[in-house]
Parts: structure tokens; C-alpha cells; sequence
């Protein structure tokens, strides 16, 4: 056993992780974080579209519109991330001038999870119980009023449970994103574990992602039950 | 005034359902009038008609004289804040505690916050849940919540309060309670209350009048006195005996007459006030039926009774149980 942690591969690992890690992990939380914060922008609005634009609904939309809204949120669900990377290139190019490193990999991973936000925010939002709606119309609130005082403050719980999933998701993205050049623990697992099969190392990035996805989760799932007035806390 | 004429609404799904046929009331201000009928009768669809929840398919919602139905969106919002509602699931906004909750729709009418606060402050007094400005709903009994709902309806000064099945959810004694808030409020503010329930003793408890409907349509309306003492209709009377008490009452006698006799916040104990009138008046009475309760040592509920005699043991055995505090009696007719 004392060979194994005096051979040079795991001599090498512990170097590669003390000069790399930190700012690789620091890459991978700022992606995950980023590009959650501009999914949430514009997935939240999307989802409350879905629910008020509805017949019957708070603001009802025309129907054509609320179907090509729904056929373009499955439409970039469906195409799998790695190819969505390549296929949003040109927008990348667009917006950040480059379409490799860190920054590069923030465009598709929005563009990945946005529509998936927006379901989730929808899922949040149909939780509300209609009758609160009633309660707010029969009191003379506007379909605004209505979303912004009691659709997103009802289910504020709700949607940080949701956006927690989201951001796990991302950061199981940005891992991917390596491919391409995007930067974080990804990268180094890829670079250092498949391309040089270096598997310490990147057995060690998994490690550190695993860490990373259940102290999110761990925060997300408390800040959701402590803001939860439902919940009774003695 | 509230003024519903013709008032019909057709619900357009696979099958045409006739929620409202032809309804045709109009209530008085400083009224407190009811509307009771079994469950799918048309009683939700009724109320939700007055602050247009509901569009009506055709007919007419004339408050003071406005057409509700002619109202622009915008109108109608500010209406609304005339007429307002509490429900049976009182729909409380979960995640915001009890001041909040009443400062709701003065955030609506955007009042600014320290006057809002103020207000929702002096309402929670009123609905006696002074301490409980910071609690949360889930922090609350049922009775408790409905307060705060009524504190939050009455934050816009309304001038009509809607009540639908606003006691449904409660038990007795919280019933009770919140009925005889609902009474002080029409009495001290001088607010009309419409309430609709399936149950009769809350319109024996608090309505001056009352309106039954069945399947849709009107089909007796006037003092709850009236009907009371006089249902016509099969769907009154089928409220008015519930099945506890045969359908078919009939004297069993030629010279029997059948009264029926209210018990509403009663001193008056049910038992000793027959056996009081069998002594001191000599009139024996046959309990046909009875429903009776009950609470804070107060009792509530009805009885039927057959009494034997001439008109003038009636006026006698009439004479005697209306003289008890909180007890009506009255002659049915056969």
C-alpha cells in the first residue's frame, strides 16, 4: 500500500490536483452559477406564460402562439447537449467572440437549460391553488398583480426546489462542456482521465463534482423549507 | 340594493349545463340574505354571477343601479373592491402571515404600506385576533383563518360581503362564533351579507331573508320567518325537515296542531321549556321531530310539536314558548 502513494502517478496526481484543482473548481462553480442565474431569467417568464396564457386562465394568449411557445421548449429539450454545443456555435461566436473557454460555454449551457426551467417554473406555478387566484380576482387584482403578488410569492418553495434541480443539472452540463474547450473539473477529468488516461485524476474530479452536487442540493433543499411558511417551526 | 333579474347561466361543455335559470332576486341594503339550496343546486355559480367570477350567459347584476355586466374590465376591478368575498376553504395566502394577508388588497389598491399596516392593524382587532398579526396561516385554527379572511374582505370598506359556504368547514361552535361576527360587521358597519350555504341553521341563526334554490332556479323566496314557519316548495321543505324528521308530517289528529318552534342562541333549555308548558299551561306536546344542539350551553336547532286543542290552547301554547328568550315558535300550515 505505502508503494502506491509513493508512485510517481500518485505523486503526480496530488501535484496536479494542488495546482489545478482550486481554479478549476472555481470555473465550474462560476459556470453552474452563471449560466443558472440566466436560465432562471429566462425560463421563469417562460413558465408563467405557459400557466396564465392558458384558456380559462389569468391572461389567456392566443392559442397558435401558446403552441409554437410549448413546440419550442420541447424542440431545444430534445436535441442532446453535446450536439446543441456545436449547433449554437455561431451564437456563441456572437455574443462572447469566441466559442471556446469558459465564458464560451456559458451560451449553450443557457440555451440548454432555459427550456428546461421553464417547465420546472411551470410545474412550481400549477402547484398554486386556483382558488387563491379566484380569491385575488374577486378582489380586484390585475392578471399582473395576480402572477407578481400571489403566483410567484405562493410558490417560492416550490421554485427553489426546482431551480436546485436546475442548477445540479447544469453543473452535470458544464462537465460536458469540457469537450469543446469549456473550462472547470470537467475539462480535467476529460483531458487528464480519457484523453491521457490518467484515471486518479479524474476519478478525483468526479469526486469533487459529487461533493459540489450535494452541498447544493443540501443548501437548496434547507433554503427551500426554511422560506416554506406552510411548515411549521417551532 | 342588489338587483339580479333573469340572471341565466349555461356552462357550454360536451353536455349543456343549465347552472341558472332565470333568477330573480333583489336585496335590500343592510340585509343579510340568504341563498340555500343542496349541493349542485347553482349557489356558487349565483354568488360568483354578483362580482362577475362568472359571466352570466344572459341577464342583469344591478348594484346601486350599475350594470355589472356593462362594466369595462378595469371598472369591474374597481367594483369588485366594493364587493367582496369569503370562502369556505378561506384562501388565505399561505406564504404571507396575517398582516399581510389583510394588507393584500389594499397592496392591490396600492394604499401605501404604513397606512395599509395601520388599517390591517385596527381589522384584526375588530376580528378579535389581535395578537396574531404575525402568525402565519398554517399557524392557525380553522375558525382563526376565517377571521382573517373576513378581516382581509372588509380592508376595502366594502359595502357588500359575500359569503360562500363560509362556515362549511367549521364545527359548531366555531360556526357559531363566526356567524355572530358576520352579524356584528352588518350591524356595525352596516354592510350587506349575502350568504350562501347548504346548511339551515346558519340561515336560522343570522338571515332576515332567504332565497332557496333548486336546480337552478328561484324556487321560494322571502323572510326567514315565512319559510320557516310555512315552506311551500318540496326543496324547502325537504331544508326545512331534514331527514331526521319524516317527510310526510301529518297531524295525526283532527283538532292537532303541528308548530314549529326555533331555538336560535337560546337561554331556554330545550326539555324543560315543553315540560314548563305542560305545567303552567296545561298543554301537552307531542314531539314530532327534533334537531336540536347545544353550544356554550346555548341551544340551537328546531323542534316540531303537535299540540291538541281549539285556537285558543294554539294561542295559548303560542303565547308561551314566544315569550322564552330566543325561541320562535309558529303554526304550520297542514
Amino acid at each position: 500500500m505505502s508503494g502506491f502513494f509513493n508512485s510517481p502517478e500518485f505523486i503526480e496526481a496530488i501535484e496536479i490536483m494542488k495546482t489545478q484543482f482550486p481554479i478549476a473548481l472555481w470555473e465550474t462553480f462560476y459556470v453552474t452559477v452563471v449560466s443558472t442565474f440566466f436560465s432562471v431569467l429566462i425560463g421563469l417568464p417562460l413558465g408563467i406564460l405557459l400557466v396564465i396564457g392558458e384558456k380559462n386562465s389569468v391572461a389567456p394568449l392566443p392559442k397558435p402562439f401558446m403552441a409554437f411557445l410549448n413546440w419550442l421548449i420541447n424542440l431545444l429539450r430534445s436535441v442532446p447537449f453535446l450536439i446543441l454545443m456545436i449547433l449554437v456555435f455561431p451564437l456563441t461566436r456572437f455574443i462572447t467572440g469566441t466559442t471556446i473557454g469558459t465564458v464560451a460555454s456559458i451560451v449553450p449551457l443557457v440555451i440548454a437549460s432555459f427550456p428546461f426551467v421553464a417547465r420546472l417554473a411551470e410545474s412550481s406555478f400549477r402547484e398554486i391553488d386556483p382558488n387563491l387566484i379566484e380569491m385575488a380576482q374577486s378582489m380586484g387584482a390585475s392578471p399582473f398583480q395576480i402572477v407578481k403578488k400571489v403566483i410567484i410569492p405562493e410558490s417560492i418553495p416550490s421554485l427553489i426546489s426546482n431551480i436546485t434541480i436546475a442548477l445540479t443539472t447544469i453543473l452535470g452540463y458544464s462537465a460536458m462542456s469540457g469537450i469543446i474547450g469549456g473550462g472547470g473539473l470537467g475539462k480535467i477529468a476529460i483531458n487528464y482521465g480519457y484523453y491521457r488516461y490518467k484515471y486518479l485524476i479524474m476519478f478525483a474530479a468526479v469526486i469533487v463534482l459529487i461533493l459540489l452536487v450535494q452541498i447544493f442540493q443540501s443548501l437548496g433543499t434547507a433554503l427551500a423549507i426554511k422560506l416554506d411558511k406552510r411548515i411549521r417551526k417551532e | 340594493m342588489i338587483e339580479i333579474k333573469n340572471l341565466s347561466k349555461t356552462f357550454d361543455t360536451s353536455q349543456k349545463v343549465h347552472a341558472l335559470k332565470d333568477v330573480s332576486l333583489s336585496i335590500a341594503d343592510g340585509d343579510i340574505f340568504g341563498i340555500i339550496g343542496m349541493s349542485g343546486a347553482g349557489k356558487s355559480t349565483l354568488v360568483r354571477c354578483i362580482n362577475l367570477l362568472e359571466k352570466p350567459t344572459s341577464g342583469q347584476i344591478l348594484i346601486d343601479g350599475i350594470d355589472m355586466t356593462s362594466l369595462s374590465e378595469k371598472e369591474l376591478r374597481k367594483m369588485r373592491r366594493k364587493i367582496t368575498m369569503i370562502f369556505q376553504n378561506f384562501n388565505l395566502l399561505m406564504q404571507k402571515n396575517c398582516l399581510k394577508n389583510i394588507m393584500f388588497p389594499l397592496e392591490l389598491e396600492k394604499v401605501d404600506s404604513k397606512t395599509a399596516k395601520k388599517r390591517a392593524l385596527e381589522l384584526l382587532e375588530i376580528v378579535g385576533l389581535k395578537d396574531k398579526a404575525k402568525a402565519y396561516p398554517s399557524q392557525l385554527s380553522g375558525g382563526q383563518k376565517q377571521r382573517v379572511a373576513i378581516a382581509r374582505a372588509l380592508a376595502t370598506n366594502p359595502e357588500v360581503l359575500l359569503c360562500d359556504e363560509a362556515t362549511s368547514a367549521l364545527d359548531p361552535s366555531t360556526t357559531h362564533s363566526i356567524l355572530q361576527l358576520i352579524k356584528q360587521i352588518n350591524e356595525k358597519l352596516n354592510i350587506t351579507c349575502i350568504v350562501i350555504t347548504h346548511q339551515m341553521n346558519v340561515i336560522e341563526e343570522i338571515c332576515k331573508n332567504v332565497a332557496i334554490l333548486d336546480n337552478g332556479e328561484i324556487v321560494e323566496q322571502g323572510s326567514t320567518s315565512e319559510i320557516f314557519a310555512d315552506p311551500k316548495s318540496d326543496a324547502a321543505k325537504k331544508l326545512v325537515f331534514p331527514e331526521s324528521v319524516n317527510d310526510n308530517i301529518k297531524p295525526n289528529f283532527e283538532d292537532e296542531h303541528l308548530l314549529r318552534v326555533v331555538f336560535t342562541n337560546s337561554e331556554t333549555a330545550v326539555t324543560p321549556l315543553i315540560a314548563r308548558m305542560a305545567k303552567q299551561e296545561n298543554i301537552e306536546a307531542n314531539i314530532m321531530g327534533a334537531s336540536t344542539k347545544t353550544i356554550d350551553s346555548k341551544a340551537f336547532g328546531f323542534m316540531l310539536l303537535g299540540i291538541r286543542g281549539d285556537d285558543e290552547v294554539l294561542r295559548r301554547a303560542l303565547d308561551f314558548l314566544n315569550s322564552s328568550q330566543g325561541v320562535r315558535a309558529k303554526e304550520i300550515n297542514k
